[in-house]
């Protein structure tokens, strides 16, 4: 038991200051019958460090890692190179153990790089004001079609087809039983621009609705330019919320900003943070100015000390629960400090060079690859215009291709049938994301597989 | 002053704080904002040569700057570097955060995180795949099941707070699947701040039920507001106080009877985590903060993880995805259809893009490898010897409005009554805690005490530890009382005075702005 510091004669000289005769006369409040005497028999006993190395170890093994094989999984968290030093910086005891800073004149470490982090979020979504960060991208976009209802006072979301269909999930979980109304496309896998629907969404704009949700790129990885729909919006009193799950987009891409969004929520665990198999991931939200008390989450804002001095502290706490309880913007009392830290630090390595660079390349594998599979006999490329990601259409169903490319070696991407179960129209869709850290190699030995499964 | 090399020749300033030409306090670094120091043209990463292909942005390719700046890798690292020298963290010493829940942060469960079988797993690759992440997440499952006496958990909530989220949305499923459209959550005043936001989310209307002079649930109010409208009541169990609610077997007996459900705030189970399984009191639904009873980082404000153990009444609503056994291995279910003619067939929806925090799973099962049940069991009782052993040598000097009524659990509250006359509050004794080198506990919470000190020690502090941090509190408490003057203008020796929260408030300034002058 090599965390807890008290030795048995600690413990009963503890308990002599108390004045209590034992340590169950500590818990006297819990009733005798919910007691337990001894330690649950079906759980083991503590073990050394080797031991729980070994166990854990064991059950690691077993997974095939992105590192390690060919990769084009994507589908809203992307597998980049993150640099050593970030995992040095965040490793650091005073980032890594530190609480959140309540205490802001012994914490201006963390609170300094929130409010560099709120102003990189903001220079890159293009707007005015980002918040310190979210759980993940799902429930950002939940957060932000509140947030357009709070500002409109209407209670109706139209939401695109191709925003990803667990995001869409998470919505509809956490309206079901309000009176938010939540409206979603059907997607279609058109050739050329799947899952845009931009022109039935400007159509479907009317005096009741609070906001129109559409991701950039889109789910099935095609691009498009916002810029008539937020006018649109605009002109209805309606909001545009625009959804980015792969910011490295971004450093390639005109911003969400600059087409016209009210509200930009993305996944920022792109820059700086691991696949993690789903989490913890970086929830990043971004309005313009006027909305700022609207908004949901922790922020960090700059003042002064009682010496002058430029300090930080976490600010407009009026909207947070533990003020306003159950008139809160939001039920949210955290948010993701640490893959905050992650994204500043590989941002502040990339800078808007390295940035772009970064995004250039990742366009450039992914137009190569797109254009060596889309010649494989059978198989169109739906997505002609795109990011680092595109769909394919399979000329057989997309899920056992998946699954005999992973018997091969190679994680080639993920089946629309798998993202929406039950969906015919798209089961011979499949994904593919390729970034930076694709080779030649691996563009071959996925070429190969696909040809060799298809044949 | 300067000579003409530039070198400091002579220290200017007034008092004990000395200006220097840099702003340095000797190891203490001054450090300039990133947007002072970088430029857009600085890099700190080498990429690969970008292959010439003709691009596919369909003519929405990025003309305008972002205007984000960079540094250079050794840059870079001395920035961090520096700034993390400004933040105090439980690995330089004692945390006392009351209902925050600070302790060791091992360095196996880290290792043991970054193990690329855990951290390069993408959530959507093929399941045959991920064999061993899914039987992570069922063995931690099964723990958390036994330590509970619960027979279904959710996973997947992110954070405390979502934990609650997603509680409380299978209570609502639970009711509207037998038709029982109820409209009120009861809140003690002893419960955490989330609890009346998340009911809100919900669409419930919250009425709060006070506290009792005991610092627990006026019973009798709560029991004459049971009714057919009351869909839950959000109980946390140890509460604020620090103290465990010994009604709670009849409470919950009692909300059943009325046809509603009990949602626990289980953010303190580390007081009994071993000791107590909350099944056995009743209850229908409580998180479990991973970072707080199994210790993931804190990593100054999250991420958290706050999965949520169920009730047998509940367990068909708990959201997905989920993970399931068979004879192949495990399979992680994602889809309403396929959870049909499961026990799983009402399942409330989805709570997040993917399966949960990986991340966390891994290192609270580390250190519950590590403990071990024994050593769980061990982990409560050392918590509350901890906090017993604080308000026993303090009950002297600060007022204990609850010491009289019993052990606390695993933190001791204190309250500002020992202060009055002097002018002075809980906020000038947090900031005199800073000049003394500990972090302050927690103060002005909970809020049905005025003035309210919660001091959370955790078992990870040692005898000697909890000594120096009591020396520290008697000190400042009796130097306050003998002299009020010397302590309004706390702390001294921080990287900051006090600092202005309520301009910050009054005119946000949430992102840098060239040639804007913060002062």
């Amino acid at each position: 038991m090599r965390y807890l510091p008290l030795t048995q004669p600690d413990r009963e000289a503890m308990l002599a200051v108390i004045g209590a005769a034992d340590i169950d006369a500590l818990f006297i409040d819990v009733p005798q019958s919910a007691r337990l005497t001894a330690p649950i028999a079906a759980l083991p006993l503590h073990a050394p460090e080797q031991t729980v190395e070994r166990a854990l170890g064991a059950m690691a093994a077993k997974n095939m890692t992105a590192g390690t094989v060919p990769f084009f999984v994507g589908g809203g968290a992307y597998k980049h190179h993150v640099p050593a030093s970030v995992d040095h910086i965040i490793q650091r005891g005073e980032f890594l153990t530190a609480y959140t800073p309540y205490q802001p004149e012994i914490a201006q470490g963390t609170l300094q790089v929130l409010f560099e982090f709120q102003t990189q979020v903001a220079r890159l979504l293009g707007m005015d004001v980002a918040n310190a960060s979210m759980y993940d991208g799902s429930t950002a976009m939940t957060e932000a079609v509140f947030m357009a209802r709070r500002v409109t006072r209407r209670a109706k979301a139209l939401v695109s087809a191709g925003v990803h269909p667990h995001y869409v999930n998470v919505l509809k979980t956490l309206t079901q039983f309000t009176d938010d109304v939540v409206e979603v496309g059907e997607p279609a896998l058109q050739s050329g621009k799947p899952g845009d629907d931009i022109d039935a969404l400007m159509a479907g704009i009317d005096a009741e609705t609070s906001c129109v949700v559409v991701q950039n790129p889109n789910v099935f990885g095609h691009v498009a330019d916002l810029a008539p729909l937020a006018q649109a919006c605009h002109a209805a009193g309606a909001l545009l919320v625009v959804v980015v799950t792969e910011v490295v987009s971004l450093g390639a891409m005109m911003s969400p900003g600059e087409m016209g969004a009210d509200i930009v929520v993305g996944e920022g665990q792109s820059i700086g943070n691991g696949l993690n198999f789903g989490g913890p991931y970086l929830g990043l939200f971004a309005t313009r100015d006027k909305y700022v008390r609207q908004m949901p989450g922790r922020l960090c804002g700059e003042t002064v000390d009682a010496d002058g001095k430029r300090g930080f502290v976490l600010t407009l706490s009026t909207r947070e629960q533990h003020i306003r309880r159950e008139k809160a913007t939001s039920n949210i009392c955290t948010n993701s400090g640490l893959c905050a830290l992650a994204f500043s630090v590989h941002m502040t390595l990339l800078g808007e060079k390295g940035l772009r660079h970064l995004a250039s390349l990742n366009h450039a594998h992914a137009v190569q690859l797109a254009e060596r599979l889309g010649r494989i006999p059978g198989v169109e490329l739906v997505t002609t215009t795109f990011f680092n990601e595109f769909t394919l259409k399979l000329p057989v169903e997309a899920r056992p291709v998946v699954r005999k490319l992973a018997d091969r070696g190679v994680l080639g991407g993920i089946s629309l049938g798998r993202l929406y179960p039950g969906v015919a129209a798209l089961d011979r869709g499949m994904l593919v994301a390729v970034t930076e850290t694709a080779t030649d190699a691996d563009f071959d030995a996925f070429e190969d597989a696909l040809d060799e499964v298809l044949a | 002053m300067m000579n003409s090399q530039g070198r400091v020749t002579r220290i200017a300033g007034t008092g004990s704080v000395a200006e220097t030409f840099t702003g340095n306090k000797a190891l203490m670094l001054e450090e300039p904002l990133l947007f002072e120091r970088g430029a857009v043209d600085r890099c700190g990463v080498d990429l690969d040569d970008v292959p010439v292909v003709q691009d596919r942005l369909g003519g929405l390719a990025r003309t305008a700057p972002i205007n984000l700046p960079g540094l250079s890798e050794p840059e870079t690292v001395r920035h961090y570097t520096r700034l993390s020298r400004q933040n105090y963290a439980i690995d330089l010493g004692i945390f006392p955060l009351g209902s925050c829940t600070m302790k060791h942060n091992p360095r196996l469960n880290e290792k043991m995180a970054r193990l690329p079988g855990f951290a390069d797993i993408h959530p959507l690759q093929p399941q045959p795949t991920v064999q061993g992440a899914l039987q992570l997440i069922d063995t931690l499952a099964t723990w958390l099941k036994l330590l509970t006496g619960m027979p279904e958990v959710a996973m997947s909530p992110k954070a405390g707070a979502h934990g609650e989220l997603c509680g409380m949305l299978a209570i609502r499923a639970a009711l509207e699947a037998r038709g029982d459209a109820r409209s009120v959550v009861l809140v003690p005043e002893s419960a955490h701040g989330t609890n009346p936001a998340t009911a809100a989310f919900c669409g419930y209307a919250v009425e709060n039920i006070p506290a009792n002079a005991r610092g627990r649930v006026d019973v009798e109010a709560l029991l004459a507001r049971l009714g057919p409208d009351v869909a839950a009541v959000m109980i946390t169990n140890p509460n604020t106080c620090g103290l465990f609610e010994p009604d709670m077997v009849a409470i919950c007996d009692a909300v059943h009877a009325a046809g509603g459900f009990v949602y626990c705030d289980g953010a303190n189970f580390n007081a009994i985590v071993g000791r107590v399984r909350p099944g056995d009191l009743g209850i229908d639904a409580m998180h479990i903060n991973l970072h707080k009873t199994f210790s993931t980082p804190h990593g100054g404000g999250g991420p958290g993880s706050g999965p949520v153990v169920f009730s047998a009444a509940l367990a068909q609503f708990a959201p997905l995805p989920f993970v399931r056994k068979t004879k192949d291995g495990f399979e992680l279910v994602e889809e309403a259809q396929a959870k049909a003619s499961s026990d799983h067939d009402h399942s409330f929806g989805r709570m997040v893009a993917f399966h949960g925090q990986m991340g966390m799973f891994v290192r609270a099962l580390a250190y519950m490898m590590s403990h071990g049940a024994d050593g769980l069991r061990q982990v409560a009782e050392d918590a509350v010897l901890n906090a017993n052993y604080i308000l026993a040598s303090l009950k002297d000097v600060y007022t204990a409005p609850f010491a009289a009524t019993g052990p606390c659990m695993h933190e001791a509250l204190f309250s500002d009554d020992f202060l009055e006359g002097t002018g002075l509050t809980t906020l000038d004794l947090a900031k005199a805690m800073i000049d003394e080198g500990f972090h302050p506990m927690t103060m002005y919470f909970p809020l049905v005490v005025h003035g309210a000190m919660l001091v959370e020690p955790t078992e990870t502090e040692s005898r000697a530890s909890l000594d120096q941090l009591i020396g520290a509190m008697r000190s400042i408490a009796e130097r306050m009382l003998a002299d009020p003057d010397a302590w309004r203008t706390s702390p001294h020796l921080a990287p900051r005075r006090r600092l202005d929260e309520t301009a910050a408030a009054r005119k946000p300034v949430l992102r840098y702005t060239p040639g804007r002058d913060a002062a």
